[in-house]
């Protein structure tokens, strides 16, 4: 690895960044890209963003404060982390790369006015951010005003592409297919029955489920499926229900705080998780921090990442993570997807050989990831990446044991035909 | 009893020539296209300030429910930009075409009816005025017929706002659910994303601002304003000389929410989206504090109110992106515990007597206090 030596930090923006000090531990780790030399910056950057001959300053756009940064302070540290790793190995186009951190506070509003100040006042190459659906769609158009490129890490319902954004989490139906079809061949399942939170994700999900279900499977269905406002604490009467319907799996996206509450009580009603199936697409190991691995254990969940994937890259990054961000710390599927953002995006720029937005854009198709922790992953001409599908099975700890992987890559598909 | 302050006295008309001079010049010279879009953005909250001025200032009339009308407003604004944004050939991916994109999601295969009438602009703008003053009249008419005030009544305003949000966020595939109406493109054809529509709307933002203060003042400085002090001061005394206590409260409530409304229809157009985070309980009081900050008893003092805490929340968080909320929490002690009437108590304390005395222009009357509320009041019959 040849590195500028001149690559030095001078940081006009220095109030809120936090530079990759912390890199000596991940020396090594990851793949050496050789530098020949660095190019001048009027060739790779024609657009006016903010690229120096050292430095090109990203835009970290997540909620700090608020009801979101429970959830969204693991992204902000795996970005954090993925951006010291690669300045650690020499940067991007022999750049360092310098971020600046915006808080999207919960509140969309908020999280378009930041994206328009990391886009207009700052001129950031990309911006890795956004978690629920709202903010992204909040942000997209500014995104797509001003040209910018998002990197999204959650998985999320799909029915939107674009060329201003790349997904990192998995779309409904990579998630979802691949969980009802081995639930109904290992458990024999027929009946299903939902329950989620009451917005777009739960319910474009339970749509796709309920089609895959009625058209695509015999003899299966659905028996019940209910909605709960974000934050709903009481779930004795769909609990009631479940005891008297008694579906063969229970199929859940209840997110956020309302799975504490919704675990507690189906256990106190005397739901055994070990004998009556669960299966979830919105519970990670962030949230059976605040479940308790005891309430949950036996619940299958189905992601495309577990922190206890057992593979090289995977137990590297686990090792580097708890390093930097402390030993307590758990990493979920989402924080995973954070991770790869900025990896995406060198990748992506050192295969245009520029930073403009364009060429990053029309470069991403097929941009492959050897070294991501859930394995190998490659983004799609939609944007999305095609990625594999795991189960885990809940453990008292508050870890999952991976039960069943996907033998292949599933494509991604955001606006899936047949299940509209 | 002296006669009621004439409207738009000198210092009135000296307040209302700063206001505009820095929200006309100043503003638009010294800031680039997208702080003035923030500015802009703050501003709508001002018209909710104003509101409150009055509404609760003067007529002591607590509302924690601003966020429902400054809602109406918006989401009236952002279903006409919606529907024009969702043509059939912007839409023909969709399963009906021609329809906004989350209703197709939300397998609706047609129109609701109340989104017929926002095929017209026209239309639009009558029933962003119309919807909240009948609103406002249902909820004024149910409370204060029933002589419900005071802390009662800013409960039931604050359930209000809270019902409003949870009936948005269920009924999402006729208002978007959490995510809001977004998307936004053209007014009447007219691209709103554009930084010179942004620029254009930011005037058309002030002028309609400035426009709103007028009618304020004519309102404060009417015989109409005397009696809301009055009110304000002592329910019983009013009602006992005859007047119809509740038909002025009535009056004054839906005058503040038509108000938050205007602002409501403004933030849609320069921000680009509405959703039910500016609706419920927190950005409802968030409003009162604008004005708390402000003076809740000086229409001007309300709207630099606006514009300083969201000055100092933007440049908190930008700083500070993980602590800014605890600054901005002090910061808002601070002002209630050492100026309780505010940056207007501030000024009318210490800045108007020094500036008084440098020019010598203060008024031949000592005991004509100019509008000063506090002080107007006690120009009423003493008891």
């Amino acid at each position: 690895m040849s590195r500028d030596d001149k690559t030095g930090f001078h940081s006009p923006l220095r109030r809120k960044l936090l530079m990759g000090m912390a890199a000596a531990p991940f020396a090594g780790m990851m793949p050496k890209t050789a530098f020949a030399q660095t190019p001048a910056t009027a060739t790779v950057n024609t657009t006016g963003l903010a690229v120096t001959d050292t430095e090109v300053t990203v835009g970290i756009l997540h909620s700090a404060t608020g009801t979101m940064a429970i959830s969204e302070t693991g992204s902000i540290q795996a970005e954090k982390l993925a951006i010291a790793q690669i300045n650690e190995m020499g940067g991007v186009l022999g750049r360092k790369i310098k971020f600046i951190q915006e808080d999207g506070a919960s509140d969309w509003p908020t999280f378009a006015e930041k994206a328009k100040k990391l886009l207009v006042q700052d001129k950031v190459a990309a911006i890795m951010g956004c978690w629920t659906s709202a903010s992204r769609k909040a942000v997209l158009p500014v995104i797509e005003q001003y040209n910018g490129m998002l990197y999204y890490p959650t998985f999320y319902e799909g029915l939107e592409q674009s060329k201003n954004v790349i997904y990192t989490g998995q779309e409904a139906t990579q998630q979802i297919l691949e969980s009802i079809n081995w639930v109904v061949k290992e458990k024999g399942a027929k009946t299903f029955y939902f329950i989620g939170s009451d917005y777009i994700w739960p319910r474009t999900s339970n749509k796709i489920a309920r089609k895959h279900i009625e058209n695509f499977l015999k003899g299966t269905k659905v028996v019940g499926e209910e909605y709960f406002p974000l934050g709903h604490t009481q779930f004795n009467s769909v609990i009631n229900k479940l005891k008297l319907t008694k579906p063969d799996v229970i199929f859940t996206d209840v997110v956020g705080g309302s799975n504490v509450a919704f675990y507690k009580q189906l256990k106190a009603a005397g739901i055994n998780l070990e004998k009556q199936t669960l299966i979830t697409i919105s519970v990670t190991e962030d949230e059976i921090d605040g479940i308790g691995g005891e309430n949950i254990a036996g619940a299958y969940s189905c992601m495309k990442y577990f922190q206890s994937l057992d593979n090289p890259n995977n137990k590297e990054f686990v090792a580097a993570f708890k390093k930097m961000w402390g030993e307590k710390t758990v990493i979920g599927d989402v924080t995973q997807a954070a991770y790869l953002g900025p990896w995406l995006w060198k990748l992506t720029v050192e295969k245009a050989g520029s930073f403009d937005v364009d060429k990053i854009a029309a470069a991403s198709a097929d941009i492959e990831f050897t070294k991501a922790p859930e394995g190998y992953v490659k983004i799609h001409p939609n944007h999305h990446l095609w990625s594999k599908t795991r189960i885990g099975l809940a453990q008292k700890d508050g870890q999952f044991k991976v039960v069943y992987e996907s033998p292949q890559l599933i494509e991604p598909n955001p606006f899936p035909k047949g299940y509209q | 009893m002296k006669t009621a302050p004439s409207f738009m006295d000198r210092k009135d008309l000296l307040a209302l020539a700063v206001l505009a001079a820095i929200l006309l010049i100043a503003f638009p010279v010294l800031l680039d296209g997208f702080r003035l879009n923030l500015v802009g953005k703050y501003l709508t909250y001002a018209f909710v300030a104003v509101g409150l001025v009055l509404c609760w200032g003067y007529g002591g009339i607590l509302s924690l429910g601003q966020g429902v009308f400054f809602a109406l407003g918006g989401y009236g604004m952002a279903m006409y930009l919606k529907l024009e944004a969702s043509s059939v050939e912007n839409t023909k991916i969709q399963s009906t075409p021609g329809i906004p994109d989350f209703m197709d999601w939300n397998q609706l295969t047609e129109l609701p009816w109340f989104w017929q009438p926002f095929h017209s602009l026209p239309l639009t703008i009558l029933l962003i005025l119309l919807v909240p003053a009948f609103f406002a009249f249902v909820i004024g008419s149910a409370m204060f017929k029933r002589r419900v005030s005071g802390v009662y009544f800013a409960i039931i305003t604050q359930a209000i706002a809270a019902i409003a949000t949870i009936l948005i966020i269920g009924q999402q595939g006729y208002t978007g659910g959490v995510n809001g109406i977004t998307d936004l493109r053209t007014l009447h054809g007219w691209d709103i994303r554009t930084d010179s529509a942004k620029f254009i709307l930011y005037f058309v933002n002030v002028a309609l601002l400035l426009a709103v203060v007028c009618f304020a003042m004519f309102v404060r400085d009417s015989k109409l304003g005397r009696i809301l002090v009055a009110m304000r001061e002592k329910e019983d005394r009013v009602r006992f000389s005859g007047y119809s206590v509740a038909n002025f409260q009535i009056f004054v409530f839906c005058l503040a929410g038509v108000f938050s409304a205007i602002g409501g229809a403004m933030f849609t157009l320069q921000v680009g989206f509405m959703s039910p985070s500016l609706v419920g309980i927190v950005p409802s009081i968030e409003m009162v504090i604008f004005t708390a900050v402000g003076g809740r008893l000086s229409i001007f003092g309300a709207i630099y109110g606006a514009l300083a805490v969201n000055f100092a929340k933007t440049s908190l968080s930008e700083s500070f992106p993980e602590l800014w909320l605890l600054g901005l929490g002090g910061l808002f002690i601070a002002v209630v515990l050492v100026f309780p009437n505010g940056l207007a108590g501030i000024w009318r304390d210490y800045v108007q007597p020094s500036i008084d005395r440098a020019f010598k222009l203060r008024s031949k009357d000592p005991a004509d206090p100019g509008h000063d509320v506090a002080k107007q009041a006690s120009t009423l019959p003493a008891e």
